[in-house]
């Protein structure tokens, strides 16, 4: 096997010029594993290997795919879904059980080599170390069968989740603070997307005007598009959309951020086969077909991120998307951005233009029909506050919806292209995915 | 509940042996002459190879935005919730923004857009750290 960790596979500039596969690397399978909100510590059927394994195993039913045709396996090998939390995400050590599980490989970490042990691949010859989240993993691995380092790759995300309130402990129950921590943490700022947002999204209410309260429209519609998500949290828990009335009394976290703006940790696991297009006609189910990959990580200029900054940078993920697409905001059909904060979503919804929506419009435009059987199907996933902190959803719907499988969920309107991301303003990745190779 | 005691390196250590003696100094770009705080090892708009220097500023400023901390992850600050939490721009250069607490105004009353003006806590002894605080 070879590890390539040098493979240059990043779209992380301006002006690259549409993406030289663009439609020749295809989507062909898909696989979740349950959503469960923790993992016991001790039911090794429902540990995040176990479930990890469960999604390949779906994944490669779903497209036809042995396991010896696998030869590409990119599998974010981090704790909870990143490395954000620092050690305060780390549960390790513990006490550990006979192989496959006698490390915290299989329990709450998963990588290629665990993978390729316990399933028992033979050929891969691509499983990078040191591999970021899905907004980016998919790019690499769309990258990679694109440029011909693997054939037929798999795609795995794995989101851990033990019992205790979450990222309590580690770093952030220390008296001290190092590091690039010195300069937020002595007045408060744990680190993370919420503290991120929360200021430019202060700074757009009174810049443009509106209420916090009218991220509700958005919030109970990200619920309601969960309920339609089979596989997801809210539906296989019977989570019922929250009330306008829920919402608004709901406890506050950073306030005006309340806890229904923020996602649900949970445990689950969710795999992805990615394969040549011409390869794909030979699979067993509908391919969907990768127009474009793009990354961003953006350096923060000063302390906090503010308005003028996280517009610009999401200005520039549109721009880099589109041109890498070869499309622009009108050929966009599926809009599946993030929402891990509900308060990061207007960003992105206004930055691409998403059914014509500029700068200041957002709100008003969530208050309109964004159902998934009206005109404007925004976010038709449910995304992470519709079906937990999976971060796999926007995919899922995205192929989904271009194969007009999604079920109860499936839109209306024309369903030929899709916009799917895990990315923040500053940091993560997009992917563009078309019915039809061009 | 004291707050969260910073620990210097290499590159802040000349920060804070400046807010130790109540002085607020940030770097500033020799190459594009822009202001810059957090410290750096470059300059982060430019990334000029001619350095960046400390410079020491006035130390006023205006409340941006805030937020309250209701539920935070910090367990030091706990006991403090709810707090403030403003963003400070710098009058000299306002792309330079800090966080406060604003001693001595109540959660949930904070003046956005008033003036600010820094002023130092200790949070350890010998520590100190940069604050801000509503000029009346």
């Amino acid at each position: 096997m070879t590890s390539s960790n040098d493979f240059q596979w990043r779209r992380d500039r301006d002006g690259l010029g549409v993406w030289e596969h663009r439609g020749n690397v295809a989507v062909v399978g898909y696989g979740h594993s349950p959503v469960d909100r923790r993992w016991d510590g001790v039911d090794l059927d429902s540990s995040l290997g176990a479930y990890t394994i469960m999604a390949c195993e779906k994944a490669m039913e779903q497209a036809g795919v042995t396991i010896d045709q696998v030869d590409g396996i990119v599998c974010c090998d981090s704790h909870i879904a990143g490395g954000s939390g620092g050690t305060a995400s780390q549960w390790a050590p513990r006490p550990y059980f006979d192989p496959p599980y006698d490390s915290e490989y299989g329990l709450t970490l998963i990588n290629a080599q665990w993978l390729i042990n316990t399933m028992g691949f033979k050929n891969v010859k691509f499983a990078p170390t040191g591999v970021p989240t899905i907004g980016e993993m998919v790019g690499m691995a769309s990258q990679a069968v694109g440029d011909g380092v693997c054939s037929t790759c798999l795609v795995i995300y794995p989101t851990g989740n033990m019992e205790g309130r979450y990222r309590r402990g580690g770093e952030n129950a220390d008296d001290y603070a190092r590091g690039a921590r010195q300069w937020t943490v002595p007045w408060g700022n744990h680190g993370g997307n919420d503290f991120i947002n929360i200021f430019p999204h202060r700074q757009y209410l009174m810049k443009y005007g509106g209420e916090h309260e009218d991220l509700v429209h958005f919030v109970r519609n990200q619920h309601k598009n969960g309920m339609l998500t089979p596989w997801g949290y809210n539906a296989t828990h019977n989570i019922q959309p929250i009330s306008v009335e829920d919402y608004i009394g709901s406890r506050p976290i950073l306030n005006p951020l309340r806890i229904w703006d923020c996602d649900r940790p949970v445990n689950a696991s969710a795999a992805y086969v990615f394969t040549t297009a011409e390869r794909a006609q030979d699979m067993k189910s509908q391919p969907v077909y990768v127009l474009n990959h793009s990354q961003h990580n953006f350096a923060f200029r000063t302390t906090q991120p503010d308005l003028d900054e996280v517009e610009m940078w999401t200005d520039r993920q549109a721009a880099r998307m589109y041109e890498g697409a070869g499309l622009g905001p009108a050929d966009v059909d599926i809009f599946n951005p993030y929402d891990g904060y509900s308060i990061m979503t207007q960003f992105f919804l206004e930055g691409f233009q998403w059914h014509g929506v500029k700068r200041g419009e957002a709100l008003s435009f969530y208050a309109g029909d964004i159902t998934v059987k009206g005109p404007h199907p925004f976010s038709s996933s449910g995304g992470n506050l519709g079906n937990g902190r999976t971060r796999t959803a926007m995919y899922t719907d995205s192929i989904e919806q271009l194969r007009g499988t999604a079920g109860d969920r499936q839109v209306t309107v024309r369903a030929e292209t899709a916009l799917c991301a895990f990315s923040t303003p500053s940091s993560g990745g997009w992917l563009m995915l078309g019915k039809y190779p061009s | 509940m004291p707050k969260i005691i910073p620990v210097p390196d290499e590159l802040s250590q000349p920060f804070w042996d400046a807010v130790n003696e109540r002085r607020l100094i940030v770097q500033n770009c020799i190459g594009c002459d822009r202001l810059q705080y957090p410290p750096g090892v470059d300059c982060r708009v430019c990334e000029s190879a001619t350095g960046v220097e400390w410079k020491e500023v006035e130390g006023k400023g205006h409340i941006a935005a805030y937020i309250v901390i209701e539920d935070g992850r910090l367990n030091r600050r706990m006991p403090d919730q709810p707090y403030n939490l403003a963003l400070v721009t710098l009058d000299e250069d306002p792309t330079v923004n800090f966080y406060s607490n604003l001693p001595g105004t109540p959660p949930y009353e904070v003046p956005v857009g008033a003036a600010v003006e820094v002023t130092f806590e200790e949070v350890a002894p010998g520590q100190l750290i940069h604050e801000w605080k509503v000029v009346e």
